[in-house]
């Protein structure tokens, strides 16, 4: 993944405000990446556009040789389904659908044909085989937590964005959650863009860039 | 097909959690209402068709002066159809020294084709045959003047006949001036033996048709082609331009009752649409962040409400179909008439309007998901997308719009009902966004928990005045149902009093004027209005000689060739409207009053000038007003009235009507003795139809009334569901910030009751102008608005909405505010 110059404004009242400014970096594939911050400095912005969430007011984002802002928002969606996975704070499961149904969410809407035994295996890997048809919300946090890394890593994504995954969670059930996000990242090779507050988690990944302000500081 | 399936997995699990339940509950309530109305009002007005075709005896009706061509048998043979002719004709009838004019009608085997005759041959019965030769049915005012009775023989012609019954109930009676005098029937093969057959005698032919409603429909554009100049064709609504009347005005009411379910249904389901759309916001946005695109999106849910439609669709059918059965069988009198099955079209037009329904008010909020940035994963902060306000409110208003045209089978009631309701929707939101905002500014003069409950309600400012439009159109429609309802339907009911005249008299003569006063003082009825009439034949338009050939219209050519019933008098009568130009103050400027309807047909316009034929010389005179005529009065009403001084002069003849209370039915058998020359026409049947027909579309009306209240109950629970996720977590936060529940229940009552209260006070003002419209646009009598609606409506507001409300939101206060936050 490569970052040129992105920035991303947005108006405040009548006048501009500048969330991010000018970010450059790049991440080779099966690296990971920590995005460290104070609240507000643009960690969440920065990882939107990095995922073609948001588009940015300049700046290019190129992902797996694709330009992300060439695409349009269909085609950024096509190019997640292929290539990303997804991890967030709150989680992020369909309250309607089961734990198994979530997972299988990514490879139904990309058509394929095994959604069912591959779910139920990523399940498996994340050790929730037996509540495979509980709803969300019979479940406990971090076990939601290890549905949503099951579906992040169904499609065996190139790259995986986590934004702030320990967040909702207490410290021991963070730290097993990132301990089976760092082995599936380790088994799969997937390249890890992460955002966190967690200093410790930060330093376990390759590399950190440190913002402030909108800006890279470090 | 794993779209599909996933969309099935979604729906049945968005339905155990209750997320369907208003969306199907206001589809299955509009579909069921319309549905039970389209078969309801089917039933009636195949009930209303088949009794008035009861009073022509047939679907289709030619009469003539001549014997028919053999052709148009022939034509109907070949359709399918059932012919049946009857001669008619003038002729005196003798019982010993007695002797009367009556009226023979000779018939064949199968008449009527359409409704019964009822006759008393020592039984009274339905009669399954026409009269045995040799014998006659005759009515009673024949037996009562001869002092006969059934079995008693009279002559007509050459030939004698038994009387084998009396005639209690008839049919085929036209209210023309033919039937003044008592009837007989008698059985066409004896026409001959009593040699009244003769060259020059006047008979007058009718050859009857019925069947199949489309073959009928064909034949009749078929032979409207072959009629010469002396053949008419009428079907029942030509026929009878007073039963016309009450059942187009029939068929618009119930239209407009069977819309406003509707219009209920759809404002529940935008509810709803709002409340699933804002629901689905998070999932949608989560499945655009895994790679599902716009077009999977929207097929996802589309699938769903394509099924949700079907079933509710099927539920409605069933619903409607069960509803409209158990409403029949609950009004006795229509359990009596024993209406008959409705048709399969009303199921299938209901359906049609269910999806539309759909479409209009559920498809475009479908669309917003389907623009759901996927950046919301990460900033829920965003709110919903835009989906083209304006294409939303435009596809909706335009179902709406094709709805109401379909439905109120009127464009001017349709378009005028919909501008109506737009304007309202428009000046309503509005006014509720205006004064939320004017109680909030001026918050300090409340106390504490109003303060709050105004600032809420501003907070919300959109859905709150959403909810006030919602309700103020359940309201309304509830208000005018009730209401309006009752005071139009006495006022249109009051169009035909008990005392509407039910008698015509016809040709008094200028010298029996007086004596038919000194009559009439004696019989102690009160002194007829007594009109002139002159007759005379249209013969030129603005000096441009006309004739049949003129028109192509068969109508039009009837019309300008025959003699027209012309009178004079200096007051308009009070009965007719002035629609154009302005009446005659002052005789003498030779000036005509036309009837709006003759004028369109005739092409005739104000300012034109006319030429009439009167017995072979002629006048001419200018258009100077156009009047509109209730033919459903039952009062003397002409085509054209002049200024006295251009008729004065030419032969006239007077006529009158008046009423006749059953128990002087003897007086008019007296008139008739004491003036033999004076036609007596007996129009009591034609009132006691049209009465009937607005007692059975009252009670429809009553009975449609349970289904807006139950779909207004919809918009209720839909408007207050609307909310109740925003509530909730207000409530949470306020309870987390110590407000016990005694607090919160009376900030949440403060709110409904400003909420009912408002709400109320626009359906009053709704149903004011809805009741105001369909006065004057609709049933043509004028409006007396009933002041006590405000108050029902302001009071009954609050206090419904107060109450749903307190029902709605009473768990809520209780429910544990951190479990609510840890939810949302």
């Amino acid at each position: 993944m490569q970052a040129a110059g992105l920035t991303k404004q947005v108006l405040s009242g009548d006048s501009p405000l500048t969330i991010l400014r000018d970010v450059s970096f790049a991440v080779e594939a099966g690296e990971s990446l920590a995005i460290v911050g104070a609240s507000g400095s643009g960690k969440s912005t920065l990882l939107g556009l990095l995922a073609g969430l948001d588009v940015p007011s300049s700046g290019s984002v190129s992902l797996n040789g694709a330009d992300l802002f060439k695409l349009d928002e269909d085609g950024r969606a096509r190019l997640r389904g292929e290539l990303a996975g997804f991890v967030f704070q709150s989680f992020q499961l369909l309250p309607a659908l089961n734990a198994l149904e979530n997972v299988m969410l990514p490879l139904e809407l990309a058509g394929a044909k095994d959604a069912r035994q591959r779910a139920e295996l990523s399940l498996q890997q994340v050790g929730l085989g037996a509540r495979a048809h509980h709803l969300p919300k019979h479940l406990s946090g971090g076990e939601q937590q290890r549905v949503a890394l099951a579906r992040a890593f169904v499609t065996q994504p190139k790259i995986l964005f986590a934004d702030e995954p320990t967040g909702n969670l207490d410290a021991a059930t963070g730290a097993q959650v990132i301990e089976l996000m760092l082995e599936l990242n380790r088994a799969q090779g997937t390249t890890l863009i992460l955002v966190t507050h967690d200093e410790n988690l930060a330093r376990r990944c390759g590399k950190q860039l440190r913002l402030a302000a909108g800006q890279v500081v470090q | 097909m794993n779209l599909l399936r996933l969309s099935l997995n979604l729906l049945r699990r968005d339905w155990r959690a209750g997320e369907w339940r208003v969306l199907l509950l206001a589809l299955v309530l509009a579909v069921g209402s319309l549905a039970t109305v389209g078969l309801f009002a089917d039933r009636v007005r195949q009930a209303l068709q088949q009794q008035a075709q009861s009073l022509i005896g047939a679907d289709l009706r030619i009469t003539s002066t001549r014997p028919f061509s053999p052709d148009y048998r022939r034509s109907a043979g070949a359709r399918g159809l059932q012919v049946v002719q009857s001669r008619t004709f003038p002729s005196m009838v003798a019982h010993g020294e007695q002797v009367l004019l009556g009226e023979m009608q000779a018939v064949e085997a199968g008449y009527p084709l359409r409704g019964k005759i009822e006759i008393d041959d020592g039984v009274m019965h339905v009669a399954q045959t026409i009269p045995a030769r040799g014998t006659v049915w005759v009515d009673e005012r024949l037996l009562r003047r001869f002092g006969m009775s059934v079995g008693g023989e009279v002559g007509i012609g050459a030939q004698r006949f038994k009387v084998a019954a009396r005639i209690v109930k008839d049919i085929d009676q036209s209210i023309g001036f033919a039937s003044f005098a008592p009837r007989v029937l008698l059985n066409d093969a004896d026409l001959a033996s009593t040699g009244l057959l003769q060259e020059g005698s006047r008979i007058s032919y009718r050859l009857m048709i019925a069947g199949d409603a489309l073959q009928v429909k064909v034949l009749r554009a078929e032979l409207e082609k072959k009629l010469s100049g002396n053949e008419k064709m009428e079907d029942v609504r030509d026929a009878r331009p007073e039963i016309r009347t009450a059942l187009e005005r029939a068929e618009h009411f119930l239209g407009l009752a069977a819309l406003t379910a509707a219009i209920l249904a759809g404002a529940a389901m935008a509810l709803a649409a709002r409340r699933f759309v804002l629901r689905h916001l998070d999932g949608c946005a989560v499945m655009r962040c895994l790679g599902a695109q716009q077009r999977q999106v929207l097929w996802l849910f589309l699938y769903q409400f394509i099924l949700l439609g079907v079933v509710a669709v099927l539920l409605g059918g069933v619903l409607g179909y069960a509803t409209q059965a158990l409403l029949v069988e609950s009004i006795a009198s229509m359990r009596e008439a024993s209406l008959p099955q409705p048709g399969l079209l009303p199921l299938l037009k209901a359906a049609a309007s269910g999806f539309a329904l759909l479409l209009g008010f559920t498809f475009l909020p479908l669309l917003q998901l389907r623009k759901v940035s996927p950046l919301r994963v990460l900033r829920r902060e965003l709110g919903m997308p835009e989906a083209g306000g304006w294409l939303i409110y435009g596809l909706a208003v335009g179902v709406l719009a094709l709805l109401f045209l379909w439905h109120a089978g009127s464009l001017k009631l349709g378009l005028a009902v919909l501008g109506g309701l737009l304007a309202g929707l428009l000046v309503f939101g509005w006014l509720a966004w205006l004064l939320l905002h004017g109680l909030a500014r001026n918050g300090f003069l409340f106390q504490s928990q109003w303060r709050h409950a105004f600032n809420n309600l501003v907070r919300h400012g959109r859905s709150a005045a959403v909810q006030v439009v919602a309700l103020s159109l359940g309201g309304m429609a509830l208000l005018a149902l009730t209401l309006v309802r009752a005071d139009l339907l006495e006022a249109w009911q009051g169009k035909l009093p008990a005392d509407t005249p039910n008698r015509f008299v016809v040709n008094i003569q200028p010298d029996q004027i007086q004596p038919v006063r000194n009559f009439f003082a004696r019989q102690s009825l009160p002194s007829p209005e007594l009109q002139p009439m002159v007759r005379g034949r249209l013969v030129a338009i603005n000096d441009r000689a006309i004739n049949g050939d003129s028109y192509p219209d068969p109508r039009a050519r009837g019309l300008v060739e025959r003699e027209f019933n012309l009178s004079y008098m200096e007051q308009m009568p009070v009965w007719n409207e002035l629609v154009a130009g302005r009446w005659w103050t002052e005789a003498g400027r030779g000036e005509l009053s036309v009837e709006e309807g003759i004028a369109r047909t005739l092409g005739i316009h104000l300012g034109d000038t006319l030429t009439y034929d009167v017995a072979g010389s002629r006048f001419k005179a200018r258009v100077t007003s156009l009047r509109k005529v209730q033919w459903d009065s039952m009062r003397v009403n002409f085509f054209v009235i002049a200024t006295p001084e251009l008729l004065r002069d030419f032969p006239a003849s007077y006529l009158c009507s008046f009423y006749l209370a059953s128990d002087k039915v003897r007086a008019g058998d007296e008139l008739s003795l004491a003036f033999p020359n004076i036609l007596l026409i007996d129009t009591g049947a034609v009132i006691a139809q049209v009465r009937n027909i607005m007692d059975q579309i009252a009670q429809a009306v009553s009975a449609v009334f349970l289904f807006t209240l139950l779909t207004g109950v919809a918009v209720l629970y839909a408007a207050l569901l609307a909310t109740q996720d925003e509530r909730s977590h207000e409530a949470a936060i306020l309870r987390t910030l110590g407000a016990d529940s005694r607090y919160l229940r009376r900030l949440h009552l403060s709110e409904f009751a400003v909420l009912g209260g408002l709400s109320g006070l626009f359906a009053a003002a709704g149903a004011v102008l809805l009741g105001w419209v369909l006065a004057v646009f609709v049933l043509e009598i004028p409006y007396r608005m009933n002041f006590s609606i405000w108050f029902v409506g302001v009071l009954g507001g609050m206090v419904v909405v107060m109450l749903a409300g307190w029902l709605a939101t009473r768990q809520l206060v209780l429910r544990s505010p951190l479990r609510i936050l840890a939810a949302d």
